[in-house]
């Protein structure tokens, strides 16, 4: 295996001030100030193809990913930059995959849907909508395997519960009683597509009772019950491996992918959920709780916002991947050559 | 040499296989208490346990997958399709999971797996179980294919199969499960290199190219034509990806002749590309237009006449020589 390019290191604040709580809350707003710069590098045409923000659902992975141990598996649908940035993906290489550089964190081969991170156990960016429901259920496969104790964590939209894989993977896991969480964010909309519109049952956590799989519905919009949440799954997943259904209740604030205006929900409804911000909440609560105070929270903020503006520079001024390298990853032996 | 079935080469890569390599393990439909829907796994179960032969539902999409996850993960999985005809409700784990990662992830994730069982039509089974699955997947780079046509083929390749650091599709035959042929001893290591086609008959007159199933009818073709005084060159593919197109080139520019016996459609079917890259690369060296002997281009028929029609055969290999002989 070659090794990621790395990119130079980020100065960031000092990590003994950034523990527990407001790592998480740094962890948001560094993935929030990611896209905001991400989409209007789009809006310039200096990134190509899709690009499908997360911009509203930052509680669900940096919760998972806080109770979650650093070796654990993760594996994701498109929508996957904020779980490469929970998991401690440089976000220079995050932002230069998406300008499609050789210093990206796939080299610019896979851009924003495939991000991969092998070094932090993040096992992509998957974009056929529940084709990686079977991977993750194979990573679980192979802990119980290897005799590991490693969970794999495994998120996809709501669209993703009514794909044959989505079932074929859930029987599985259940069947061979497999250390895999199904972590369904429900963010309301496949595209443009209502889950109500989509899905038969009205309850989602009705899919994993047809496998016998235990559940629970959390509140994707707090961070702190997330964590908490995936805590108690986790620990009991460790001791006695067992697949789990979670179902995240979320909302994205941007369409479906950038091209996407969202004309298909209201803007009171838009309203009502950006109230629910997960930051907004979470800044509230650890102000009301005298763990956090604004001065404080705007370095934060300007932490995470000169660290995506960092990227935006880096990003351009990475090269390209060559031209002589196009068929190096068509098979494993092109890497020693 | 001994001689050994094809289904018992098969048997003996796998379990030796698994007994030099803890990563290795077998998984796929009806595999282990059922010793395989074709008795190729027999016995496996009782010398590796249930950990490591693994019987699945019917649920290609899902351990198809599964395999590439644990792949990931470093494991080396063999999964097997009861037939390739089934490998197509799991089509997208084969064709986008499997051979996109490593690119996808500019090299960090390699995913060797194998994907291995009978292909290719049987005997009467009708349209949906017949396929010939081996031009669509050699359609998306990433994947190998190797198509064995003797136990001997079967053992080495698969050997080297499950080896290999990338997705490859050992293509077997129900048809040849119960052919025998000479294979080394058990104790000598056999691994046939991917990418290497074989002589399986030397020959002046005319090429024919042939995989899986039309070897042997392109070996009984060539004994007719000989006694008629054509002289045939069999050569065996036995890898479609990588292909060996010096071997193909080489003998063509000798015979100066070429025919085409493949197991598939005809449309956008292997001998197209060949028929492709010889003209383009010896076009001076031929003295007839290369022919193709392939199926028609129906969906397979149940009836046993008609089915026979359908598939390629001995006699229309020999006409197809006639044809480029200018006989």
């Amino acid at each position: 295996m070659l090794m990621l390019v790395s990119a130079p290191m980020e100065k960031s604040l000092d990590k003994s001030q950034l523990e527990g709580e407001l790592r998480l809350l740094y962890l948001m707003l560094l993935i929030r100030r990611f896209e905001e710069r991400a989409s209007q590098a789009y809006q310039q045409q200096k990134i190509g193809g899709f690009c499908h923000l997360y911009i509203g659902q930052e509680a669900v992975v940096v919760g998972a990913v806080a109770a979650a141990r650093n070796d654990d598996y993760l594996i994701t649908a498109y929508r996957d930059h904020g779980h490469a940035i929970a998991r401690g993906a440089n976000l220079n290489a995050c932002m230069a995959e998406l300008f499609g550089r050789a210093t990206g964190i796939s080299k610019g081969l896979g851009g924003s849907m495939h991000y991969f991170d092998k070094a932090n156990h993040m096992y992509g960016g998957h974009a056929i909508v529940g084709g990686h429901l079977p991977l993750a259920t194979g990573m679980a496969f192979a802990s119980k395997y290897r005799g590991e104790d490693r969970c794999t964590l495994c998120f996809y939209g709501d669209g993703a519960i009514n794909q044959g894989a989505f079932h074929e993977a859930l029987n599985l896991a259940a069947l061979w009683k497999l250390p895999v969480i199904f972590v369904c964010e429900n963010n309301l909309f496949g595209m443009g597509t209502h889950v109500e519109r989509a899905t038969a049952v009205k309850e989602l956590t009705n899919r994993a009772k047809a496998y016998d799989m235990p559940s629970m519905v959390v509140s994707g919009m707090d961070v702190r019950h997330v964590r908490d949440s995936f805590r108690t799954v986790l620990d009991a997943m460790r001791k006695k491996p067992y697949p789990f259904f979670i179902e995240a209740r979320t909302y994205r604030y941007r369409g479906h992918s950038m091209s996407d205006p969202a004309t298909y929900r209201t803007k009171e409804e838009l309203e009502k959920y950006k109230n629910e911000d997960p930051i907004v909440g979470f800044k509230s609560t650890l102000l009301s709780e005298g763990k956090l105070d604004e001065r404080r929270f705007q370095e934060i903020d300007r932490e995470a916002k000169r660290l995506a503006a960092d990227s935006v520079r880096f990003a351009e001024e990475s090269p390209e991947p060559p031209l002589e390298d196009l068929h190096k990853y068509t098979f494993a032996e092109g890497l020693s050559q | 040499m001994r001689e050994i079935t094809y289904r018992q080469a098969v048997n003996e890569a796998l379990e030796e296989e698994m007994l030099r390599d803890p990563n290795v393990f077998l998984i796929g439909e009806e595999v282990a208490e059922y010793n395989g829907a074709y008795k190729v796994s027999q016995g496996l179960l009782d010398k590796f346990g249930p950990k490591r032969v693994v019987d699945t539902p019917i649920s290609e999409a899902g351990f198809a997958g599964l395999g590439i996850g644990a792949a990931m993960c470093g494991l080396r999985p063999v999964v097997e399709f009861m037939t390739f005809s089934f490998s197509l409700v799991a089509f997208d784990q084969v064709v986008n999971n499997a051979p996109n990662m490593l690119t996808m992830s500019g090299g960090q994730f390699s995913v060797p797996i194998v994907f291995r069982g009978p292909n290719g039509p049987a005997h009467q089974l009708g349209a949906t179980h017949s396929h010939s699955t081996e031009p669509l997947f050699a359609n998306f780079p990433g994947l190998k294919i190797a198509i064995p046509g003797t136990p001997r083929d079967a053992k080495g390749l698969l050997k080297t199969a499950i080896r290999d650091d990338n997705p490859v599709l050992v293509l077997e035959s129900e048809l040849l499960y119960n052919n025998m042929g000479p294979v080394e001893d058990k104790d000598v290591e056999l691994l046939i290199p991917l990418g290497q086609g074989e002589i399986k008959r030397k020959g002046s007159d005319v090429t024919i190219l042939c995989y899986a199933q039309t070897v042997r009818m392109a070996l009984a073709a060539a004994e007719t034509l000989a006694a008629q005084g054509v002289s045939a060159e069999v050569l065996d593919l036995r890898s479609i990806k990588p292909l060996d197109l010096g071997l193909i080139l080489n003998s063509v520019s000798k015979t100066h002749r070429c025919v085409i016996a493949e197991q598939d459609k005809p449309f956008c079917g292997i001998g197209a590309e060949l028929t492709y890259q010889i003209q383009r690369d010896i076009f001076d060296e031929l003295d007839a237009p290369v022919a193709r002997v392939s199926q028609e281009e129906v969906p397979m028929p149940y009836n046993e006449r008609l089915e026979a029609a359908v598939l390629p055969s001995k006699e229309k290999i020999i006409q197809a020589v006639y044809q480029v002989c200018y006989l």
